[in-house]
């Protein structure tokens, strides 16, 4: 937590000294059960919490906040009177051993019956106001003035496609904003239905296959914001995740450009070897702008190597993991490809192609120079 | 000791009011089944992509006859409970067995449309409309055949063995469930029918 | 016992004459139906509760590797499926059966051959969905099955398995429910009328009746999707046109009047329990019973505060934010009349009390953090992750499990004749509430902070991994305060203290007669003048409304000559033949087209079992 500079102050603290008593146990756990997984999330983020929605990051995800912290305050007002009745009759009226009381029958109370129905009546009305206002202003699209940035999300199974239509280039998993304005997301599926979440920014939205669905994204700061798939869609629901990188204006459009450009194919070396097995491999379903691979099952690739990580966010995009995961990708994330399903979008995942140690080498080569 | 049923145990009620309480029940269950189905319906009802719509198959006059033919069908049923509350046990077993037969007159009828529908190319897996017309029609023709069993075995059980009080219960169970089926045929005659086209 | 009715000598003596396995599988007597109910959802439980450690111990520590992908969405599924279907449900049903007829004063329910055929299509719905396991993999969409995840066959039966599953043991549930209502129209005892039927009885009427109206709802939806995965309808194919949320709205227009379906037995055992043990009435009777119905028609209504995040438009999603909001105001009226009946009571802090107690607090819980689904906008950080998860098992674990456990130690004299241990009665209970409470408040941080339902792991750097360390600790603690349980009732069988017919001085008819009760319930069918009718036999009140016993009221009553004969209902071999073929059947359909073969002759089989079933006589021939 040392290098925190936005630990959420989270419940957990309180809890130091069970944390001390319970440190032996945990760590005896910790090795027993923790898998060698490449997945390293400190590169890019940091913070205790980094996914808790109740650390906002932006407007939409501090209005619900705020929302939700008058519930929770009223609600736990309401715990401590109910439980504390409770508590109070079972020791007030409790029975002592085997003086046995012959109690006055009450049968009720029409007056009592009436408050304690219209009080909670009154406390939801309560609740209910700033419910719906908040409700009608957090689904309202962005006004044409504040000029936010269209992106068109895709769910897959089991990875996320971005598409930037003013710019004109797509990208996976990895989604690049611009600070201080709103993203309006328009999303939808390919496959079942997903559900976009990134907590420090707003809710989330699910993206049904055949429908429209729209989310407003806005972030304060520049930084890496996490979240993942929140719709259970199959095999590796868990490894569905999304990193969104917020950057100032002048970072962002300096991205957007560079993501435009379509891509060279090296003429020499291993990377020109590469291009040979991706060109009667990969293309299969990967496209590459500015060549002739453009089907579009799976991630683009034109710019992969700028990206941090792959296999929907969930691998830190490093040559080592890149040859590993090409090597066999399901050892790293589990999926289920079914190559005599590719139509459809349906192929649920990379599978194993059992290429070479040189084929491995010299795509990871190519894969490298598109930057 | 005879066999007894429930009418003779003091400070209870009679088995048959048991029995229509339960089917009345079922039905109400019923109600929900046939509502969601043709809920399903309703939402697919343009739903016809690239296959027929409701307005290119439907053949209202066809339906009309064969609903026609099913509404008479709970005339005879009424006239077979009229006949069961006489004790009339000839008569019963006539308008059971004319009861049965408008109600395998009316699923032929839906035979031949669902063979002409397939010819005319909707099939389940045409579009989400062809698929809610088939199964909800299908639904209730399935309704309708058991229907016709429950008639064949009421019959049928009132031949073999004595005739005691509880036969004219049976022809007011299964009576209660054709009329349902009946009404159930007539929403769907208006909503998925003569609504679309 | 110096009866003088020849007719309740015989019905004794053939109580006795029925012994083996051969007379459980043709019972047709309800406590019996209702003990295979209870041993049955017991042994699911134990097969819930092992896949519910198995999903614990995966996620104990960050990057778990216990299970794989695959084993873990199969456990996640199937722990839901087991719980809510085999467990919870037909452990109500198992109280209702036992229990609904006595507490009417009758003697069976109205129909005991339909009632041993719902028991054994449950139990043969619960194997067909256990051997799944053993072929190929148990389902792994979700017990929610949301289509079009559930339609996608790359799986080839998994998902067969969950839809034809509960399909049939949402037949089971149906037929009970049907039977139930007419049980309660029906047969009461003279004087037993509506309003002084027992709370339990008049909620698990209203379960029937949310049984009897969501059940077909659901059934619709798990025939679209067998349909689309089978015949290849378009039911939920978006490409074609379907639509995916159509079957959101048919699960949760069946999902959430389930919740009261679940929790609604638990509220009238506890309605039972709390005056037997404050030595006073349930306070506020008649607004307990309202509230519960209440509650049934309002749980029709707020189905859509499942689908807060799938896009219904913000007209849409208030009004079912208000509807949720509203369905808390009798559920509180509830929890304001248990208060209410502790309030200047004699409290004796009892197992069953305890565990009664356990429940209001509990439930208290998941009440407040239910209210908190309501507001929208907060509900699209909360849903589908640890803090639903938190949530829903305050109100089916802290709430049903609890109201459920409450029951068993409350009716376990009436029903075996011996009194549970208290002490290790109590420790249950301790261990119980503690790791429930390790396991689950966690699971709200846990959600809060970010954390997902249904993922098999985690990454390090969330900050996941100590609520989730705390929650498998929790839920060890929970397994522990199970055993206990078992240990009790293994301990009780050779050597637990004799009950009585009334260990706890009882208000209900039940506790009238002997422990455990005849075969006929009743030697003379009771005639009720009050609600409460026991209590009043045992006792009157004073001018200052204090309880004054009446010498020898508790005395059971005796049959003279006079009385009816006593008829049982006939065992029968029909009930458990017809479920045995629509076990068949739904195997068969798996594996269509070939199953079909196996399907036909199930078919063949169930149309056996009805038809030797309605030519048999209805009551045993009497000597």
């Amino acid at each position: 937590m040392g290098r925190s500079t936005r630990v959420h102050p989270g419940i957990g603290r309180r809890r130091r000294v069970a944390i001390v008593l319970l440190l032996i146990a945990v760590a005896l756990l910790l090795a027993a059960c923790s898998g060698n997984d490449p997945t390293n999330l400190s590169r890019v983020v940091d913070g205790a919490n980094p996914q808790s929605s109740l650390d906002a990051r932006g407007p939409d995800s501090a209005t619900i906040n705020d929302l939700y912290w008058l519930v929770f305050w009223i609600a736990a007002a309401i715990f401590f009177l109910v439980q504390g009745a409770l508590l109070v009759a079972i020791f007030r009226f409790r029975q002592r051993k085997g003086k046995e009381r012959a109690v006055k029958q009450v049968h009720g109370n029409m007056r009592l019956e009436l408050v304690w129905t219209i009080i909670p009546v009154l406390v939801l009305a309560v609740i209910a106001v700033p419910t719906l206002s908040t409700l009608f202003d957090l689904r309202r699209a962005p006004d044409p003035g504040e000029n936010a940035l269209q992106v068109e999300v895709i769910g897959h199974q089991w990875w996320w496609e971005f598409n930037y239509p003013e710019y004109g280039f797509r990208t996976a998993s990895e989604l690049h904003i611009p600070v201080d304005r709103p993203v309006y997301l328009t999303m939808t599926s390919a496959d079942v239905i997903h559900s976009f979440w990134v907590p420090p920014l707003n809710g989330k939205r699910d993206a049904l296959p055949g429908r429209i669905s729209n989310l407003t994204l806005q972030a304060d700061e520049p930084g890496v914001y996490v979240g993942q798939c929140a719709e259970f869609c199959g095999l590796a629901h868990a490894d569905m995740r999304i990193r969104v990188f917020a950057e100032s204006e002048e970072d962002f459009a300096a991205w957007a450009t560079a993501q435009a450009q379509p891509a060279v194919i090296p003429s020499e070396g291993p990377a020109a070897a590469g291009w040979e097995t991706f060109s009667t491999v990969c293309v299969a379903c990967h496209a590459v702008e500015g060549t002739q691979a453009q089907v579009r099952i799976a991630p683009d690739l034109t710019h992969v190597a700028s990206r941090t990580s792959f296999a929907g966010a969930t691998i830190d995009n490093t040559p080592e993991n890149l040859r590993a995961w090409l090597h066999d990708p399901s050892s790293l994330k589990p999926m289920r490809p079914d190559l005599n399903k590719p139509s459809q979008g349906r192929i649920l995942g990379m599978p194993n192609f059992h290429l070479t140690d040189q084929q491995l080498d010299d795509l990871v080569a190519l894969l490298e120079t598109f930057k | 000791m005879a066999v007894l049923d429930h009418t003779e145990h003091a400070g209870h009620p009679d088995l048959g009011n048991v029995r229509k309480i339960a089917m009345w029940a079922f039905l109400g269950s019923e109600c929900l089944f046939f509502g969601t189905l043709i809920s399903t319906f309703l939402l697919y009802h343009n739903t016809t992509g690239d296959g027929p719509t409701a307005k290119e198959i439907f053949s209202i006059p066809f339906t009309s006859v064969s609903s026609f033919v099913l509404l008479m069908s709970s005339l005879t049923m009424v006239l077979a409970h009229h006949a069961a509350g006489r004790k009339d046990w000839r008569q019963m077993r006539v308008w059971l067995l004319a009861t049965a037969g408008l109600g395998l007159v009316f699923l032929s009828g839906q035979a031949y449309e669902f063979t002409t529908f397939v010819h005319e190319g909707l099939t389940v897996t045409t579009s989400p409309f062809g698929s809610a017309f088939f199964v909800l029609t299908s639904f209730h023709g399935g309704h309708v055949a058991i229907g016709v069993l429950m008639l064949l075995a009421t019959t049928f059980m009132s031949f073999g063995g004595k005739l005691h009080e509880g036969q004219g219960m049976n022809v007011e169970l299964v009576g209660l469930y054709w009329h349902f089926v009946d009404i159930v045929w007539i929403v769907i005659f208006t909503v998925v029918y003569l609504l679309q086209v | 016992m110096a009866t003088l009715n020849p007719a309740v000598e015989s019905a004794t003596a053939s109580h006795h004459g029925r012994k083996g396995v051969w007379s459980w599988m043709t019972t047709t007597d309800h406590k019996r139906i209702g003990l295979l109910y209870g041993v049955s959802s017991l042994l699911f439980f134990l097969v819930g509760g092992v896949e519910a450690l198995l999903i614990r111990l995966q996620l104990a520590a960050a990057d778990g590797t216990v299970l794989s992908a695959d084993a873990y969405n199969q456990m996640f599924t199937m722990h839901a499926t087991t719980m809510v279907f085999l467990v919870i449900m037909p452990a109500a049903a198992a109280f209702t059966n036992y229990l609904l007829p006595i507490l009417l004063g009758a003697r069976d329910v109205a129909f005991p051959r339909l009632n041993a055929l719902s028991y054994w299509i449950y139990i043969f719905g619960g194997l067909f969905l256990t051997i799944s396991f053993f072929v190929g993999g148990a389902p792994d969409g979700g017990w929610f099955g949301y289509a079009p995840l559930s339609t996608q066959v790359t799986e080839i039966v998994r998902m067969d398995y969950w839809a034809l599953g509960v399909q049939i043991l949402g037949l089971a549930s149906l037929l009970s429910a049907i039977n139930f209502i007419t049980t309660v129209f029906t047969m009461r005892a003279p004087g037993m009328t509506l309003m002084r039927m027992p709370v339990f009885a008049w909620m698990a009427t209203v379960v029937a009746f949310l049984l009897l109206f969501s059940l077909p709802i659901i059934a619709v939806g798990l025939f679209e999707v067998f349909l689309d995965r089978n015949l290849g309808t378009l039911f939920f194919d978006a490409a074609a046109g379907g639509t995916p949320l159509l079957w959101q709205h048919l699960f949760w227009l069946f999902g959430h009047p389930e919740v009261y379906i679940l929790i609604l037995p638990a509220m009238g055992i506890v309605s039972e329990v709390l005056p037997v043990f404050s030595r006073k009435p349930l306070f506020g009777r008649s607004f307990v019973i309202f509230s519960g119905i209440a509650i049934g028609f309002m749980g029709f209504g707020v189905w859509a505060h499942h689908m807060f995040v799938a896009g219904l438009g913000p007209v849409a999603e208030a009004t079912f934010a208000l509807t949720t909001m509203l369905i808390a105001v009798p559920t509180g009226v509830k929890i304001f009349n248990w208060i209410g009946t502790v309030w200047g009571g004699s409290v004796r802090l009892a197992t069953p009390m305890l565990f009664s107690l356990g429940f209001i607090a509990m439930f208290v819980i998941g009440g407040l953090s239910g209210v908190t689904h309501s507001i929208v906008p907060s509900d699209t950080q909360q849903h589908d992750t640890y803090y639903i998860v938190a949530h829903f098992h305050y109100v089916l674990f802290g709430g049903a499990v609890f109201g459920l456990f409450g029951g068993i130690y409350y009716w376990w004299p009436k029903i075996t004749g011996k009194l549970l241990n208290e002490g290790l009665g109590k420790l249950h209970f301790w261990l119980m509430l503690i790791g429930f409470n390790l396991t689950f408040a966690p699971m709200h941080i846990l959600g809060l902070r970010g954390m997902p339902r249904r993922t098999y792991r985690y990454p390090k750097g969330l900050g996941f991994e100590f609520w989730n360390f705390i929650a498998t600790v929790g839920s060890l603690t929970i397994a522990v305060s199970i055993l206990i349980f078992l240990i009790n009732a293994w301990r009780t069988k050779a050597r637990g203290r004799v009950a009585g017919n009334d260990p706890w001085d009882g208000r209900t008819l039940e506790w009238s007669i002997s422990s455990p009760p005849p075969e006929h319930n009743f030697d003379v069918v009771p005639v009720v003048h009050a609600e409460d009718d026991f209590w009043h036999r045992k006792y009157r009140e004073d001018e200052e409304g204090r309880p004054v016993p009446i010498p020898g009221g508790g005395d059971p009553l005796v049959a003279g000559p006079d009385d009816p004969p006593i008829h049982l209902p006939s065992p029968s071999f029909y009930p458990i033949l017809a479920a045995f073929g629509m076990f068949l059947t739904v195997l068969g359909l798996v594996y269509v087209p070939l199953g079909l073969v196996l399907a036909g002759v199930g078919v063949v089989t169930v149309v056996w079992g009805l038809f030797g079933w309605s030519m048999e006589p209805l009551t045993r021939e009497e000597h």
